[in-house]
């Protein structure tokens, strides 16, 4: 029994730990403001992060549309009320699957390419190199996959919206034959800039700090050894998952509010 | 401090977990020569380079570079005192995603303002001093081992600094670039006139270059002085190692029954 609770409390001890050494990590990465030789820096991981993601979230994108658009129809077609797909359409998106989906793909995609990353230079001493050299893997390798993921997510969501709504619309209406002016202006009436839209990339960008932050640090903190650096990636995909989706009720919760 | 010393170490005590690393390890490097550290694996020699560059911070004692108090150094401090300190690391540490040309210019980009051009001059420089200037596009996945060594030399030489630190240098390369690496640490200690710790296991090209040989072990110095000192050391434990004996005080093997007993175990 005692060496049970022996265990539990190290493992305690452990994770605290762990939650220490990351924000500590995180608030010295940010304390390093970008300096005008960063910005090269940010731009590169924007691509690497943003736009390599492009294809995977494009493509998720439209299938989430055009599935969701078809689910849609098959319902509402029963009360006659075909043209509210486009709005439920766009609500659902851009308050809830757009944020979180795109979060996922994100944590899936680029979380666990920085995790890697890093980790591989910590494994292979480019970090400690780095730092031998006087050069600050915080400023140089960290603070730049920060800013390039909190820059990237959101972006990445709103073309996730645009492009699943665009895919709803071809099912919609190309497809299905629902007709085009409802589809739209359904959007246009009921769609509202702060609760829909800014809420939705409110979510976006708290979804983009938790993640970016997750990985660097699975990747700045992983035990420098192969079998470290696919721990610490699976770490990153499976623990910022999670998180997502725990903060996505609670931002829900606290932005749509009465729920009584 | 004594001016004709680059590095003082005194009384240095370091724990890793419950393994004692360190238990009062002192020496000194005295500035312009080649000194080497070598010891048994495990005994610490890496994690002593580590501590002399503030990488890993002692549980006590006392280490000095070029005068500063190490372990008293801020990080701004320390990262100013690095940038007189080249390292060349076991891996090489050699950044996979940059050319050996942006390579060699990373600490001069880092570091000086210096126009494109001037940077472009002295890189090809120091490429040209370790022989690969004609490497100069290559990406580190595309070198021998012994060519990456020599490109990490190079941009451990940028900057010319007063140290170079050499980790296990000869680790893994053939005989020609063993050899080469031995004839650039020993001319470029000279053309720099810098001061270089050596770490490795290699005896034979470590004694060739090297001005003074500490031994460590269990934690502390067990033998220094001039390689010629060692080799006649009245330690049988030093001079097994200076002659890369298998067996003797330090045994061939690990702890065990008699071999007899484990072998016929069911007559024992």
């Amino acid at each position: 029994m005692i060496r049970f609770l022996r265990g539990v409390g190290s493992r305690s001890l452990d994770r605290l730990a762990g939650v220490g050494r990351a924000t500590l990590v995180f608030a010295a990465a940010l304390w390093r403001l970008p300096r005008p030789a960063d910005v090269p820096l940010i731009i590169k991981q924007i691509y690497q992060v943003g736009v390599l993601s492009l294809v995977i979230v494009v493509l998720s994108a439209f299938c989430i549309g055009a599935v969701l658009a078809l689910q849609f129809h098959t319902q509402l077609a029963k009360f006659g009320a075909q043209d509210a797909v486009g709005v439920g359409l766009a609500l659902v998106l851009l308050r809830e699957l757009g944020p979180v989906v795109t979060a996922l793909l994100f944590a899936g995609r680029a979380g666990s390419a920085i995790t890697a990353e890093i980790g591989l230079m910590k494994t292979t001493e480019q970090l400690s190199s780095m730092e031998m050299m006087g050069v600050d893997p915080l400023q140089r390798i960290v603070a730049p996959r920060l800013w390039a993921g909190f820059v990237s997510l959101p972006l990445l969501t709103a073309i996730f919206n645009v492009v699943a709504i665009y895919g709803g619309m071809i099912v919609a209406v190309e497809w299905m034959g629902g007709d085009p002016g409802g589809f739209w202006s359904g959007i246009q009436a009921e769609v509202e800039i702060w609760d829909d839209i800014g809420k939705g990339v409110v979510k976006s960008v708290v979804f983009a700090v938790v993640i970016t932050w997750i990985a660097v640090f699975q990747g700045y903190d992983t035990e420098p050894t192969p079998e470290g650096i696919g721990l610490a990636t699976t770490r990153t995909v499976v623990v910022s998952s999670v998180m997502v989706l725990a903060i996505d009720f609670l931002l829900t919760l606290s932005m749509y509010g009465d729920f009584k | 401090m004594d001016d004709t010393n680059l590095i003082e170490i005194e009384d240095l005590y370091f724990q890793r977990g419950d393994r004692v690393v360190f238990d009062g390890l002192s020496l000194t490097v005295p500035r312009g020569k080649i000194t080497a550290i070598m010891g048994p694996s495990g005994s610490g020699k890496t994690t002593l380079l580590r501590i002399i560059g503030g990488q890993v911070k002692p549980d006590a004692g006392v280490v000095r570079v070029a005068g500063k108090n190490v372990g008293d150094l801020g990080r701004a401090e320390l990262f100013e005192l690095r940038e007189g300190i080249g390292m060349l690391f076991q891996s090489s540490a050699l950044f996979t995603d940059l050319t050996v040309f942006e390579n060699v210019a990373f600490p001069l980009r880092e570091h000086t303002d210096l126009p494109e051009d001037s940077i472009c001059d002295l890189v090809l420089m120091k490429l040209n001093a370790v022989g690969l200037r004609g490497a100069r596009d290559l990406l580190p996945g595309q070198l021998s081992g012994g060519m990456a060594r020599r490109v990490a030399l190079a941009r451990a030489i940028a900057l010319d600094p007063q140290l170079l630190m050499y980790d296990e240098p000869f680790t893994g390369q053939d005989p020609i670039a063993m050899g080469v690496l031995v004839s650039l640490i020993q001319k470029l200690n000279g053309a720099l006139n810098a001061t270089s710790l050596l770490v490795s296991h290699d005896i034979h090209e470590t004694v060739s270059i090297c001005d003074q040989i500490y031994i460590i072990a269990d934690g502390k110095v067990v033998g220094q002085g001039h390689p010629d000192v060692l080799h006649n050391h009245p330690s049988s434990r030093i001079r097994q190692f200076m002659a890369g004996n298998p067996d003797g005080p330090v045994p061939f093997h690990y702890p065990a029954d008699e071999f007899l007993y484990d072998v016929l175990g069911s007559v024992k």
